[in-house]
C-alpha cells in the first residue's frame, strides 16, 4: 500500500492486551487519515460521557507524514471534549506522527482504563505496557527527561491528574494537542504517556513528481510573507501576529472589554527575540520552523498565549507572560483557556490582579488547590458558579482566542459554528481579513462570509486529514497538495475533489455535535460583542456586531452547509456525502 | 457582492483585458448573482454546484490577447506551459479545452486555476473573492503574451517560424500602442512621514496607467528615518490608500507582515545603497527580452535560468539577473542590490523590473518606462523587424 502502513493499532487498557485492524482502502480514501479518520471511528461512541472507559481516544497520521511532503509532521487526537461536550479534536506537531508511522501505524484507537497509572511503548511492533505509578505528579518537562530515550513522546502533567478540563497532550514536550481538554481524557484512562519509535518507511507511489509538488510548494512559502518574510513566523514564530493584530485594533483586552492594548509596541515578538535570544525549532518535516525555544528549554509564548497573558488580563510584565506559558506547559495545560480564565475572575473580582498573583493562580489551577479548584473548570463554568455567566467570553464553553470578533466579521460566524466551540483554527478567515491572503476581504462585511466560511472549513478539515499544517496554506493551496497526494499514494485525485472529502468530514462532526444534543442555540457569540463596540481609534472603528445580519449569515451558513434551520445536519445532505445519518 | 462584480468588471475594462462589459460575473453566497444572464449563465450556474468556489468570471480577452490565446492553443496540444516568474509560482500551467460542456471544464478546473476554451474565453474562480478570479485572469493574459513574443523571437533567431506565427505577429505587432509619453512631473521628494503616503499612491497610479505593470504585478516603497513604507502584499499599486505598511529597518515592529514579498529584496537595496525610493513592476518587453539568452542550449544550467544563471548579462546598460520572489535560496534580494548599484535599473529573468533612487518617485518612474521603451526597441531590432 502506498502511502498508509494499513494498519490501526487498537488498544484496550482494560485488558492491556491489543489488536491490529486493517482499514478498507474505500475508507481511507474516504476519510484520507488525521481527523478525518479520527471522526470515523469516533462517531458510533459519540454519546457516551467522556470518561466512559468504552470511549475511544485516537491517535491518527495521514498519508503525507513520513515523506517528505512539506509540513507533513503532524497528527490529530481525538475525542469527546470534557470540557464542551462537543467532538474535541486537536492537530499537533513534533514527531509523534512520524514517529507511529515509522512503527508502522497510520493510528491508535485507546478504549478502557488501565487500574494503575500506567505508559504504552511502541517499538516498531512491539507493544509494551508499563506501570507509570512512579511519573504521578511530575511536571511534563520531569517526565520527558524520564521518557524521551524511547522515542517521540505524548504525556499529561499534573493538571489532567487533577481534574484540569482544559489539560493538554503534550508532544515531545514542546507541542501541545490542546483546547479541548484531552489531556484529562488521556488521565482518566489510566494512561500517564505513550513513547513511539520505529524504523519503517512509508512507500511513495511515484518519487519524481513528489519531488516536483514539494518544489512547486517551497517556491509559494519562499514568496509568502507571513510565513517566510522578513517579519513572518519562520523569523519570529506565530509571536509576530502579536504588533498587527493590535494594530488592527482587534487585540481582546481586558477580558475582551477593549480591542487595543497600550503596551502592546513593548511586548512584541521583536522584543522576546531581543530578551531571550530563542533558536528556532519546529515540527518534523518542516522547513517553515515557527517554534522558538530559548537556552533554557523554554518556548517563546504562541501568539495567543502572548496576547491573553498581556492585553486579555492587563499585565504589563512580558517576564510574567514567560513564566506563565511555562508554568502552562509544564502542567499541561491550555495557555488560551488557562488566560481566558483569569480574565474572567479578574472582571468577576473587579481587582488587578499582580504578576505574582497570576502565576501563583495558574499554579492553584493546575493543582486544583483553592481557587484554582473553581478556575480548573474554564471559564464558563467558573462565571455560571457566580451567577455571572456575561463575564465567560466563550463560545460552546471554549474560551476564545486572541482575535476580537468585532474587527474581523468571518472569525465571529466561525467562532460561532466552529465544531470544537470557539476556536481560531476551524476556518481562520485572519488569513484573508487580515493577513490577505489569498486576497483580502472586507472585515467588517458579512457579505460573501457564510460561504467563505464554509469552504474554509472544508478546506482545514482536509488539511488536518491529509495531514499538513494549515500555516503553509497561507502560501500553497490544494491545487499543490492534491499533486503531492496523488505523487504519494496514487490516488488520482483534484483539489476540488480533496475539498469535497473535507466537506464529509466537516459534516461528519456536525452529526455528531448534534447527537449529543447541539443546536442553532449553540452557535452563537457571548452577548458583549453584540451590544458594546471595541476600542476605536487609528482611523479605524470597531463597532458592535450587528446581531441581525449576524443571525442572516448564520442561517445563509446553515443553508450553504446543508443544514436545517436549526443547524441540524439532514438525512439528505447526509446522503449527498455519502455518511451514516443519526438522530 | 454586488459592489465587487462591478469593481472587477471595471478593472478587466480598464487594464484592457476585456472589452467594456464582456465579462460574466457570478459570485455566490446563500444565492447566485450574475452582473448579466446570457445562455452561458445556465452552463456556468453547474460550476457552482460541483466546486467548491464562491466566484467565476468568464469573458473573451480583449485584444492583442485574444489573438494570441487564438494562436497558442492552435500549436499547443492541451496545456499551455509559459516560463514567466507569475505562471511558474502561481499557475503552473494554462489548460485549455475545445469543448464547451460543463463537464469538461469542472474536470479541468478541480485542478487548476484557469481555464482557456479557444473561441469562447477564459473562466477562472475565487473561493473567497472575485478578487482572486480577476487576479487569475490577469496573469493568465500577462502569461500569454509574454509566451508569445518570446516564443517568436527564439523561432525567428533559429528560423524555425512558420507562416502562421509570423502572419500571427504581424497582426499582433500593429495592436501594440506605444507607451504614453508624460511632461509632468510627480511629488517632490524627500517627503515627510505625512506627505509618503500620497507620493506612493500618486506613483503607484502612475505606473499603471502607463501600463508598466498590471496593477498587481508591482510593489513600490520609500525609506524615511530607517522606516520602510511599502505596499502590501496583494495590493493593486493603483488602488494603496489604506495599503501601505510601515517596516522598520531593524524589524522592531512586526505590524508590517502584510507588506509585500519583496520586502528583503526592498531592504536590503536600501541597506546596501543610499537610494530612498524603490518602484518595481512587471513591464512586459523587459520581461520577454530578460528570457532571451543565447547560451541556454549550451548551459548546464538550462531549465535553471531564473535561479541559478551564471552569466552577467544586460540589454545595453542594464544587468538581468536571476532571482525568486520572497526570501529563499534564490531569493532575489541577493541578487538585486549588487547589481542595481550604479544603474538605472535591474531586470530579473521571468518576472520584471526594479528601479531605484535617491529623492522622490521621477527618477524612479522614468527610468522604468525607459528600460521598458528601450527593452520593445531591443526586441524588435533583435527579431530583425
Amino acid at each position: 500500500m502506498f502511502g498508509w502502513c494499513g494498519k490501526i493499532l487498537k488498544i484496550d487498557l482494560n485488558s492491556k492486551k491489543y489488536d491490529i485492524l486493517n482499514p478498507d482502502i474505500n475508507i481511507l480514501k474516504k476519510y484520507i487519515g488525521g481527523k478525518g479518520l479520527a471522526g470515523y471511528y469516533l462517531k458510533d461512541h459519540i454519546t457516551l460521557n467522556w470518561h466512559d472507559p468504552d470511549m475511544p481516544l485516537i491517535f491518527f497520521t495521514g498519508p503525507l507524514v513520513n515523506t517528505i511532503s512539506p509540513t507533513s509532521g503532524r497528527m490529530t487526537i481525538m475525542s469527546k471534549s470534557p470540557l464542551t461536550g462537543t467532538i474535541g479534536d486537536s492537530s499537533v506537531g513534533g514527531s509523534f506522527g512520524f514517529s507511529l508511522k515509522k512503527a508502522g501505524f497510520d493510528g491508535i484507537i485507546i478504549t478502557g482504563k488501565s487500574f494503575d497509572p500506567c505508559g504504552i511503548e511502541i517499538n516498531n511492533k512491539n507493544i509494551t505496557f508499563t506501570n507509570a505509578s512512579s511519573l504521578s505528579d511530575l511536571t511534563v518537562n520531569e517526565i520527558n527527561n524520564l521518557i524521551r530515550d524511547k522515542g517521540s513522546t505524548a504525556a499529561v502533567g499534573p493538571a489532567a491528574e487533577n481534574g484540569v478540563l482544559f489539560s493538554n497532550i503534550v508532544i515531545d514536550n514542546h507541542y501541545f494537542a490542546g483546547r479541548n481538554g484531552l489531556g484529562l481524557l488521556f488521565s482518566s484512562k489510566g494512561l500517564k504517556y505513550i513513547t513511539v519509535k520505529g524504523t519503517e518507511k512509508t512507500k511513495i507511489y511515484n518519487k519524481e513528481s513528489l519531488k516536483k509538488a514539494r518544489q512547486d510548494i517551497f517556491r509559494l512559502t519562499f514568496a509568502s510573507p507571513v510565513l517566510m518574510g522578513e517579519l513572518g513566523i519562520s523569523n519570529f514564530g506565530t509571536a509576530a501576529l502579536y504588533d498587527l493584530i493590535d494594530n488592527r485594533r482587534m487585540m481582546p483586552t481586558d477580558n475582551f472589554r477593549k480591542t487595543h492594548f497600550n503596551n502592546a509596541c513593548l511586548m512584541n515578538a521583536h522584543i522576546y527575540k531581543k530578551k531571550f535570544n530563542p533558536k528556532k525549532q519546529g515540527c518534523l518535516g518542516c522547513h517553515i520552523l515557527c517554534k522558538y525555544i530559548t537556552e533554557d528549554g523554554s518556548s517563546i509564548p504562541e501568539f495567543e498565549t502572548m496576547s491573553h497573558f498581556s492585553a486579555l488580563i492587563n499585565n504589563n510584565n512580558i517576564s510574567v507572560v514567560m513564566e506563565a506559558n511555562k508554568i502552562c506547559n509544564e502542567m499541561g495545560m491550555d495557555t488560551i483557556s488557562a488566560g481566558a480564565t483569569i480574565a474572567c475572575y479578574i472582571e468577576i473580582l473587579n481587582k488587578k490582579l499582580s504578576g505574582s498573583d497570576i502565576i501563583s493562580i495558574l499554579k492553584k489551577i493546575g493543582y486544583a488547590k483553592g481557587i484554582g479548584n473553581e478556575l480548573r473548570k474554564g471559564a464558563f463554568r467558573f462565571a455560571e458558579s457566580k451567577g455571572k455567566s456575561e463575564s465567560a467570553i466563550t463560545v460552546k464553553k471554549l474560551e476564545l482566542p486572541a482575535y476580537d470578533p468585532r474587527g474581523a466579521l468571518g472569525m465571529a460566524l466561525a467562532y460561532a459554528t466552529s465544531t470544537r466551540g470557539g476556536c481560531h483554527l476551524r476556518s481562520y478567515p485572519i488569513s484573508h481579513e487580515i493577513l490577505r491572503k489569498p486576497v483580502s476581504t472586507d472585515r467588517f462585511a458579512f457579505s460573501g462570509k457564510a460561504r467563505i466560511i464554509k469552504i474554509q472549513e472544508d478546506l482545514n478539515a482536509i488539511i488536518d486529514s491529509l495531514t499538513a499544517c494549515k500555516f503553509i496554506f497561507f502560501a500553497a493551496t490544494l491545487e499543490e497538495f492534491s499533486k503531492v497526494y496523488t505523487s504519494i499514494t496514487g490516488i488520482e485525485t483534484s483539489a476540488q475533489d480533496l475539498l469535497k472529502i473535507g466537506e464529509r468530514i466537516y459534516y461528519n462532526e456536525r452529526i455528531m455535535n448534534s447527537l449529543n444534543g447541539f443546536t442553532k442555540k449553540d452557535d452563537d457569540l457571548p452577548s458583549r460583542f453584540f451590544k458594546y463596540p471595541g476600542t476605536s481609534g487609528n482611523n479605524i472603528d470597531i463597532p458592535p456586531i450587528n446581531r441581525t445580519e449576524f443571525i442572516k449569515t448564520l442561517e445563509n451558513y446553515y443553508k450553504i452547509r446543508g443544514l436545517d434551520i436549526n443547524g441540524i445536519p439532514t438525512k439528505e445532505k447526509s446522503k449527498e456525502l455519502e455518511l451514516e445519518w443519526k438522530n | 457582492m454586488e459592489k465587487l462584480i462591478q469593481k472587477y468588471n471595471d478593472k478587466l475594462f480598464k487594464h484592457g483585458l476585456t472589452e467594456r462589459d464582456e465579462p460574466l460575473i457570478g459570485t455566490l453566497d446563500a444565492e447566485i448573482i450574475w452582473n448579466k444572464t446570457n445562455k452561458t449563465t445556465n452552463i456556468l450556474e453547474k460550476l457552482f454546484k460541483t466546486l467548491n468556489i464562491n466566484s467565476i468570471i468568464f469573458s473573451e480577452p480583449a485584444e492583442p490577447y485574444k489573438t494570441i490565446i487564438e494562436y497558442l492553443t492552435k500549436t499547443s496540444s492541451g496545456i499551455i506551459y509559459p516560463e514567466d516568474c507569475e505562471t511558474r509560482t502561481f499557475l503552473h500551467e494554462l489548460p485549455y479545452t475545445k469543448n464547451f460542456d460543463v463537464q469538461t471544464i469542472t474536470n479541468i478546473l478541480k485542478e487548476r486555476k484557469s481555464l482557456i476554451i479557444p473561441g469562447h474565453g477564459i473562466i477562472t474562480f475565487g473561493t473567497v473573492s472575485p478578487e482572486q478570479a480577476f487576479v487569475t485572469f490577469s496573469s493568465v493574459c500577462f502569461a500569454v503574451y509574454i509566451k508569445f513574443f518570446s516564443d517568436y523571437l527564439e523561432h525567428k533567431k533559429h528560423r524555425t517560424i512558420t507562416n502562421e506565427e509570423e502572419k500571427t505577429f504581424n497582426k499582433i505587432a500593429l495592436m501594440i500602442n506605444p507607451y504614453p509619453e508624460f511632461s509632468f512631473s510627480l511629488m517632490k521628494g524627500p517627503f515627510s512621514k505625512e506627505k509618503v503616503y500620497k507620493a506612493l499612491n500618486e506613483a503607484g497610479k502612475i505606473t499603471v496607467k502607463s501600463k508598466l505593470v498590471d496593477s498587481y504585478f508591482g510593489n513600490i516603497s520609500y525609506l524615511i528615518d530607517n522606516i520602510i513604507y511599502i505596499s502590501q502584499t496583494g495590493s493593486s499599486l493603483d488602488e494603496l490608500d489604506g495599503y501601505i505598511d510601515t517596516c522598520p529597518i531593524d524589524n522592531s515592529s512586526c505590524a508590517g507582515i502584510t507588506a509585500s514579498s519583496e520586502l528583503s529584496a526592498h531592504k536590503q537595496i536600501y541597506l546596501d545603497t543610499d537610494n530612498t525610493a524603490i518602484l518595481h513592476g512587471h513591464p512586459k518587453f523587459s520581461v520577454i527580452l530578460s528570457m532571451d539568452c543565447n547560451q541556454q542550449n549550451m548551459c548546464k544550467y538550462k531549465n535553471q535560468c531564473h535561479t541559478k544563471c551564471p552569466y552577467k548579462r544586460f540589454v545595453n546598460d542594464i544587468p538581468i539577473v536571476p532571482g525568486e520572489v520572497g526570501t529563499g535560496p534564490y531569493g532575489l534580494y541577493k541578487t538585486i542590490p549588487s547589481a542595481i548599484k550604479g544603474k538605472r535599473g535591474v531586470i530579473v529573468y521571468g518576472h520584471g523590473a526594479f528601479t531605484a533612487c535617491k529623492k522622490d518617485f521621477n527618477e524612479a518612474f522614468n527610468n522604468l518606462l525607459s528600460i521598458e521603451k528601450m527593452c520593445k526597441q531591443e526586441y524588435f531590432k533583435r527579431a530583425n523587424i
